[in-house]
């Protein structure tokens, strides 16, 4: 456990040794702000609650969290650190769960300083607390899936453009699965089982259903599962790769 | 201790390395030799745990470093080719990871940290961007992070490569005062480095063993061994002089400074016979040296003699 700790810390320091870190969160807050109150109409809605600012989300988790995975291998493997990282007495697991689990951080401390939103919407009435709990829960939840999906295509090429696009179009094919656009074309071809599985697998209807304040094992399932099968792949991915 | 037995890999058709078997001892500073693409990162590599071999295995300090990858890779300090580190870290930072990853913890690790920065001269640069240093000095924060937990087994690739002459000296002192008790496993391009440093020597090429000998051992093949060289002021009344020495094999005249160098005969020795000659015709002589053998032309005939030999297959 202690070199995925060590992996953790040092992965997380290299972010605020970039401007990465700080361009990121700056852009997450003002986006997910001019989202919530031009596009969501915060406002005009007379709500108190918060369902105009997550969902934005899945959206906005589309272009920024490849931007911060595309670099978690694709970097290690362009300069060679990949080499010193896997011949350092730690497990692939060790370095594939830490580098993870830092960038997850990473966004989880973006996420968390959106609270003046949450201030302001407890300021502004009597909003239901337990449905931005689970809300926010669920929003960190699919920025994981988001990053182990960022990670295993991070992992296939040494260079991050490419990882970037990847993992945008893998993104956006899940999170649409759930809609009608995408169902009726499979819906054409392919009998009902497989439309109801592969809305199952949709990114938006999990995100929803943990949005709506029940918090269901099984969307929360979903989304560990959807992390731990990247990651595996990852792995995998890593491994094959690196001979080459 | 560091054992390979049949170890080879194959990329589809093509084989990097091929069924290599050595063992070197503690004590003992290999030096792996070969042309570019002959197969030293590849096994390299494997000893360190990053490739799997296709066939056969490798010990390290013991372990299999298959089976036991972790215990391998903890009695092993390895360098990596192009000594790769993390450029946004700090040279302190950077220390510090690898000593927690090595679980080099509390005084004991920051001593060790200290001591390794001494050595290797780090002191001016510590707190500096690694991106921002210079080759030389981003080649030693990489040797400081394979020596850093002290191991019993090291693995360098091209440990001086970038380095400029002074630094060479001493990263070469270094591995020599590290020699007695550790197995060293060092690739290079630089046969004076070979004299400098090695004990033993293995030239692969195509991914197979060509030789393996001391340094000695492998001058002594040279055309030059045992062979004199001298500057005469008058070219022909020297010539003449050493025409009468028996043991000479060939005379061979540098067309650039008119350099002679004088062949012996197989297991001759002509130094003397050929000072006599000289002062017996009153020979003017500049300079007279006795030749140790040339590696550069061993390692270029044994090389090329094997992928002479591939072409005629």
């Amino acid at each position: 456990m202690s070199g995925t700790t060590t992996i953790f810390k040092r992965e997380l320091r290299s972010y605020f040794a970039t401007p990465v870190a700080y361009v990121f969160i700056v852009i997450f807050l003002l986006l997910s702000g001019a989202f919530t109150f031009y596009l969501g109409g915060f406002y005009e809605r007379g709500q108190a609650d918060l369902q105009p600012f997550f969902t934005f989300h899945p959206w906005l988790y589309l272009f920024l969290v490849p931007a911060v995975s595309m670099r978690l291998w694709a970097e290690e493997r362009k300069s060679g650190t990949i080499e010193l990282l896997l011949t350092l007495p730690v497990t692939m697991w060790q370095a594939v769960l830490g580098k993870f689990l830092a960038a997850w951080s990473f966004i989880a401390l973006a996420l968390a300083l959106t609270f003046p939103i949450w201030l302001t919407v407890n300021y502004l009435g009597n909003p239901d607390n337990g449905v931005i709990c689970a809300s926010y829960l669920g929003s960190l939840l699919m920025a994981g899936a988001f990053l182990a999906i960022g990670s295993c295509l991070s992992a296939a090429t040494r260079n991050q453009v490419v990882a970037f696009i990847l993992t945008v179009v893998v993104c956006f094919l899940l999170l649409l699965a759930g809609y009608p656009i995408v169902l009726g074309a499979i819906g054409a071809i392919a009998p009902q089982g497989v439309v109801d599985a592969i809305a199952g697998l949709s990114f938006l209807a999990h995100f929803e259903s943990i949005g709506k304040g029940v918090v269901d094992l099984r969307d929360l399932i979903y989304f560990v599962l959807m992390i731990v099968a990247w990651l595996y792949a990852t792995a995998i991915v890593i491994d094959m790769k690196k001979a080459a | 201790m560091i054992e390979t037995r049949e170890l080879s890999k194959r990329y589809g058709q093509f084989t990097a390395v091929d069924a290599i078997s050595f063992k070197v001892e503690p004590g003992q500073v290999l030096g792996f030799l070969g042309p570019n693409g002959a197969g030293k990162s590849t096994t390299m590599k494997m000893l360190a745990g990053f490739l799997a071999p296709s066939a056969g295995s490798a010990t390290v300090a013991g372990f299999d470093v298959q089976a036991q990858p972790l215990l391998a890779k903890r009695a092993l300090g390895y360098l990596p080719e192009g000594a790769p580190s993390y450029g946004e870290m700090t040279v302190r930072e950077f220390l510090d990871f690898i000593a927690s990853v090595r679980g080099l913890a509390g005084d004991a690790g920051e001593r060790r940290i200290d001591e390794v920065i001494a050595r290797l001269h780090l002191e001016r640069v510590l707190e500096q961007p690694i991106d921002t240093l210079s080759k030389g000095f981003k080649r030693r924060v990489g040797l400081a992070g394979a020596i850093l937990h002290d191991p019993k087994v090291l693995i360098l690739d091209e440990p001086t490569d970038g380095l400029d002459p002074n630094q060479k000296q001493e990263v070469r002192s270094l591995i020599n005062s590290m020699a007695r008790d550790k197995t060293i496993i060092i690739s290079t391009h630089l046969l004076e480095e070979v004299h400098a440093v090695c004990t033993r020597a293995i030239i692969i090429a195509g991914g197979r063993i060509l030789a393996d000998a001391t340094p000695a051992e492998l001058e002594s093949r040279s055309r030059y061994h045992q062979a004199v060289s001298l500057t005469a002021t008058n070219l022909q009344q020297a010539k003449d002089a050493l025409a009468k020495v028996a043991d000479i094999a060939a005379l061979e005249v540098d067309p650039q400074d008119n350099r002679i160098t004088a062949f012996p005969k197989p297991g001759r020795q002509i130094f003397v016979a050929v000072s006599d000659a000289l002062k017996a015709d009153q020979v003017v002589v500049r300079e007279l040296a006795l030749e140790g053998g040339r590696l550069d032309e061993v390692f270029r005939s044994i090389t090329q003699g094997a992928a002479g030999a591939e072409v005629r297959t």
